[in-house]
């Protein structure tokens, strides 16, 4: 009996691992192939892991294809996924507080809208919101792909409201008798309850606005400005069949994101599943 | 409590204590948002798309030109139907493949936060550059993947140089970021009551029975949730299909939004491109209605 159950353990065991290895296979394949020479990456005959391992494809595709290297990539992204980030982060939370917690006129009426907004599909406006900031001399600077995220982002209003509704709202009363009003409950209560909420949307707006694509194709359009996605992009257009360094960059461009999930993990699988289906 | 609490406010009230104001306060950048990156971009895009407006030229009234011109538009025709196809193949198989995994990670051993983010991995860098990058390689005709293929007997095959295998490279890519789906459903599989199984397995139903008797019926407000969600992502795909096909070959995989982005920014068509997008919209909003107004005969709500 016990043996039986050791051995369907076991059994489980590999399955899971061996299919979870084949699901990551991309991401090792790709890896690897920043490592290879040219001729071991593609081909029928193409082995799994480098003959002799290729440290110079780094080096080389780092460089970048014109006069602009993969640091000023790097910095571009940077600065636009932190601050994109923060702006996220904050706006949401404050448009959250109100819809979940306070008693305003309209209030259906706002969480109706977000609803909404939620399930419009960006690529609908992207003509019309390209032909604004043009008009507002902004296309070409990264304020149409920072500023909106300060004007908060339903999914992680929508996320953040179900976690404000777990919290006791005896919280609030008990802060009120003791002096606070409804702005430093926000800043004293909600907000570092609200923790792995936060964290969640951290992680996740984070790497949706690393990986963005075509926030930066439509409004960046000197290479200076790039961020990495755009950049990578231009670079294997340029490099034509070099893959190696492409891949080098490719698995370069994946590392923060990689960074931050490792880190908060464990929040990140709390954080999303206690968030998005209740209610 | 609750009167003292009230009466504490109102008497330390003040305008700006007001609920009604302090809620528009933090509700502000929504309510921005709502109307500059939302309603006034959407009502200049129906505007336009009565117009023949183009960056640089002055709108020009041209009734319904536009949309006269789209029902003769066969690219358009076109990529509405290979975007169907491709919701239509991939949102399904993209929820069962979350289902399935959720399904297996449910099991409560001590690796189960370990194989549930390596499992979430694809789903992090699923929608980047990079990884459209690779699969471009990956499933190329030089790649590992139909080096299989033929070694198996399909001599000359190739996803890319084939209009009906294109756009199996960029499904498998999407169902490959199940992650978010699969959480969703694995927190949605721990809210079954234990008893549910236990009563059924005195009945002896068998393990296809639970699935399809309890599983299936208490997860289908979840299903119903996931399904709207990808649904919408996977009519509006983009990144994946410009990097790897750029919607070849022979506008196999010309998905609408790549569409879209074509007319409008390749060949200068804005009004033309908005147009475009109203259809696809309200294309959308029918389906996504459609989908609500038949849940209620196939989800089930415990209360």
């Amino acid at each position: 009996m016990r043996d039986k159950r050791l051995l369907r353990t076991s059994v489980y065991h590999v399955f899971v691992i061996l299919f979870g290895l084949l699901m990551i296979y991309p991401v090792i394949w790709m890896i690897l192939s920043s490592f290879k020479l040219k001729s071991e990456i593609l081909g029928s005959d193409a082995p799994l892991f480098p003959t002799t391992w290729v440290w110079q494809n780094y080096p080389d595709g780092w460089k970048g294809s014109g006069s602009v290297s993969f640091a000023t990539f790097f910095k571009n992204s940077a600065i636009v996924s932190v601050l994109g980030t923060l702006g996220t982060v904050f706006s949401s939370a404050m448009v959250s507080y109100a819809l979940a917690r306070i008693n305003f006129k309209g209030r259906k009426f706002w969480f109706t809208a977000m609803i909404m907004t939620m399930l419009l599909p960006g690529q609908v406006l992207m003509i019309p919101q390209y032909i604004i900031w043009n008009r507002l001399g902004a296309v070409g600077t990264f304020i149409p792909l920072v500023l909106p995220k300060f004007l908060g982002w339903p999914f992680f209003i929508y996320m953040m409201m179900q976690f404000i509704r777990g919290l006791p709202k005896e919280l609030d009363e008990a802060a009120m008798i003791d002096g606070c009003n409804k702005y430093s409950i926000f800043s004293r209560i909600v907000l570092p309850l609200l923790g792995p909420s936060i964290i969640t949307t951290i992680v996740i707006s984070f790497y949706w606005i690393w990986d963005d694509y075509m926030g930066p194709l439509l409004y960046l359009s000197k290479p200076k400005l790039y961020t990495v996605s755009l950049a990578i992009k231009g670079f294997a257009d340029a490099q034509g069949t070099n893959f190696g360094p492409m891949f080098a960059m490719s698995s370069l461009s994946l590392i923060p994101v990689f960074l931050l999930f490792l880190f908060f993990n464990r929040y990140l699988m709390d954080g999303v599943t206690a968030g998005s289906v209740k209610g | 409590m609750v009167l003292s609490a009230r009466k504490k406010r109102s008497s330390s009230g003040g305008f700006l204590n007001n609920d009604n104001v302090v809620g528009y306060v933090f509700a502000l950048p929504f309510i921005l948002s709502l109307l500059l990156l939302t309603l006034i971009p959407m009502s200049l895009s129906l505007y336009y798309s009565f117009t023949d407006y183009s960056i640089g030229s002055k709108p020009l009234w041209s009734g319904i030109n536009n949309f006269f011109e789209l029902s003769r538009d066969a690219t358009f025709g076109n990529s509405i139907l290979v975007t169907i196809q491709y919701v239509v193949i991939g949102v399904p198989l993209k929820l069962v493949f979350a289902l399935f995994i959720a399904m297996l990670l449910t099991k409560p051993t001590r690796a189960q936060g370990f194989y549930r983010a390596v499992y979430y991995i694809p789903s992090l860098i699923g929608g980047s550059v990079a990884v459209a990058l690779v699969w471009k390689q990956l499933f190329g005709s030089q790649g590992p993947i139909v080096s299989i293929i033929q070694g198996l007997g399909a001599k000359n095959f190739n996803f890319f140089g084939s209009t009906s295998w294109a756009f199996l490279p960029l499904v498998l890519c999407n169902a490959w970021q199940f992650g978010s789906s699969m959480l969703i459903f694995a927190s949605g599989l721990k809210q079954i009551p234990r008893d549910y199984y236990e009563a059924s397995e005195i009945d002896g139903a068998n393990v296809v029975k639970r699935f399809f008797s309890i599983t299936l019926p208490c997860l289908s407000p979840i299903i119903l949730f996931n399904l709207i969600m990808q649904l919408i992502s996977g009519f509006m795909t983009f990144t994946q299909a410009q990097v790897i096909t750029d919607g070849g070959p022979n506008y196999a995989t010309n998905y609408i939004a790549l569409n879209i982005f074509k007319e409008g920014f390749g060949y200068q068509h804005m009004a033309y491109a908005c147009a475009q997008s109203w259809v696809m919209l309200l294309l959308m909003a029918a389906i996504t209605g459609l989908i609500f107004k038949t849940s209620s005969h196939w989800t089930y709500y415990e209360n």
